[in-house]
């Protein structure tokens, strides 16, 4: 084991700033990828959905109309 | 048995193929990644040489190795979708771009905060970096030029020409701004020397690197799919695919 | 065929002058703000001329390369020359050649006298004009594809800016390194024999690229 303490693991023997600082951005980098996508695909399934419940009620207005 | 590989290069059975592969990779990535950042964190010694801050390696290397290798695929596929006019592969190309800018982001980023406590300076104009650098311009070109276009079959085609163009390019940009550095010797610090590394610094290294790669792979498979559904929104098979569904 | 396009492009920039003395005095203009900012220190300048007058030259070659395709793409021209027997490649190679010899060649002939301004000794100053001269093609050449790319794009001509500056870098670092090692007294060739290499390299793909971009462009 590297670490006595927490405060140890989070000195980084000096470097915290700059090795939490690089991992932090990763983090918030990778995060933000996944957000992103995440929400293209949520709007994309959200507008298909109503495409199609559009063209079926289109559908059913023909047939009684 | 002989699998039909055909089968999956219609963007529709891909649709369903890589709904089922993303939640592999995902977890695999995750596995990975746990496993890795318990490697390099817990189980690698300190560096005698650069003490705990050399830590970062474990997201640095990983990262610029995942920048470089996506550009050359990204170009691959834009290379195919271009030559065979497969329309699955050039969505696979601007599938990857993002991801790899990012990545190319990351390892600037990393790169910098690495190099303050070591070389005491966020930025030298290293041959390494200052490619890495050029290497996000061309990320940055492609999707521009991909974005700027209205007509998808024409940005495929377009974003293929300037992802080979800068393929070939790569090699030239790293050989000159090498000779450029090695001219102006004197500012610039030598990041060559490569100290035995320690078998678990290795592993984490590696661990790391796979689970950037298992990562990417779930991105794009992802990406590939949201971009399936937003150019064939209009065939049947997509309608189908929702009326089943709800 | 290809003197027909250099002929019809030469004639066509001699009618609008003004498009042609734009670029140059742009050049001019970027040459001769860089002192101001940088302050009068001869010594100074003397060792940043020849990036400064590089990169003027790579910033007003690319300013022009919206023209190169678009007044033939908005006259209907362009998709004349598409339909022609005649090898695209080859009219393509006329028109990058045309554009050199109205963008490329006044900078290398006022490339001289902006040396002058920064007290670059005469042998820098030869030095200077020659690897312009044969690196100045080579701009034109590989910014002929991002401005085939970007044909009828809104916002075109910042995009080829972001397309083409990268890939102009190898150029930039050879052509501003032979005036430096020549300032320095040492030898330049290897400089302009791998500008000499890039030239013809470019001379051999980028048509040929630039051809396929246009066919794309104009689907």
């Amino acid at each position: 084991m590297n670490w006595n303490s927490w405060s140890e693991f989070f000195s980084m023997g000096g470097y915290g700033f700059y090795v939490w600082g690089s991992y932090l951005v990763s983090v918030i980098c990778i995060a933000g990828e996944i957000w992103l996508l995440s929400n293209r695909w949520r709007t994309l399934q959200k507008s298909l959905g109503q495409r199609v419940e559009s063209t079926i009620r289109e559908k059913k207005n023909e047939a009684t109309s | 048995m002989s699998i039909n590989w055909y089968k999956y290069a219609s963007p529709a059975s891909f649709y369903f193929l890589a709904g089922k592969m993303i939640w592999y990779f995902s977890i695999a990535a995750a596995v990975l990644l746990i496993a890795g950042l318990y490697i390099g964190f817990f189980v690698a010694p300190t560096d005698f040489q650069q003490g705990e801050a050399y830590r970062i390696i474990f997201i640095h290397v990983p990262v610029a190795w995942m920048s470089m290798f996506l550009y050359v695929v990204m170009a691959f596929w834009a290379g195919i979708g271009l030559a065979f006019n497969t329309r699955l592969s050039s969505m696979v190309a601007t599938a990857i771009a993002p991801t790899g800018a990012m990545f190319t982001f990351l390892a600037l980023w990393t790169g910098a905060w690495w190099g303050k406590p070591m070389w005491g300076a966020w930025w030298v104009w290293d041959a390494r970096l200052t490619s890495e650098l050029i290497l996000l311009f061309l990320y940055i070109g492609f999707m521009s030029l991909q974005a700027a276009i209205d007509d998808p079959r024409r940005a495929d085609k377009a974003g293929a020409i300037i992802a080979l163009v800068g393929v070939v390019n790569i090699p030239i940009i790293y050989f000159s701004v090498q000779w450029w550095n090695t001219l102006h010797q004197g500012a610039s610090v030598s990041i060559t020397q490569s100290p035995k590394m320690a078998t678990a610094m290795l592993a984490g290294m590696l661990i790391m690197s796979l689970a950037a790669w298992m990562y990417s792979i779930a991105m794009i498979l992802k990406r590939t799919r949201a971009i399936i559904l937003e150019r064939e929104r209009h065939t049947t098979w997509v309608a189908e695919l929702k009326g089943t569904k709800r | 065929m290809l003197i027909w396009v250099i002929r019809r492009d030469l004639l066509l920039a001699m009618r609008r002058q003004a498009d042609v003395l734009t670029t140059l005095f742009f050049f001019i203009i970027v040459v001769s703000l860089f002192p101001l900012g940088v302050g009068p220190e001869m010594n100074t300048l003397r060792i940043m001329a020849p990036g400064i007058v590089w990169v003027a030259a790579l910033l007003a070659s690319m300013l022009s390369l919206g023209r190169m395709f678009s007044n033939d793409y908005l006259d209907g021209t362009l998709e004349q020359i598409l339909l022609s027997p005649t090898s695209l490649s080859l009219l393509v190679l006329g028109k990058m050649f045309s554009h050199w010899l109205i963008t490329g060649v006044p900078l290398v002939l006022m490339a001289p006298v902006l040396g002058i301004q920064y007290d670059l000794p005469f042998s820098a100053l030869a030095v200077l004009t020659l690897s312009l001269l044969l690196g100045t093609p080579i701009l034109s050449l590989i910014g002929a594809i991002g401005a085939a790319l970007t044909l009828g794009l809104r916002g075109g001509g910042v995009l080829v800016s972001l397309l083409v500056l990268p890939l102009y870098i190898p150029v930039l670092i050879f052509g501003a390194g032979a005036v430096e090692a020549s300032v320095a007294g040492l030898g330049f060739d290897a400089h302009f024999s791998l500008l000499g290499a890039f030239l013809l390299v470019s001379l051999v793909f980028a048509p040929w690229a630039t051809a396929a971009s246009l066919r794309i462009s104009m689907e």
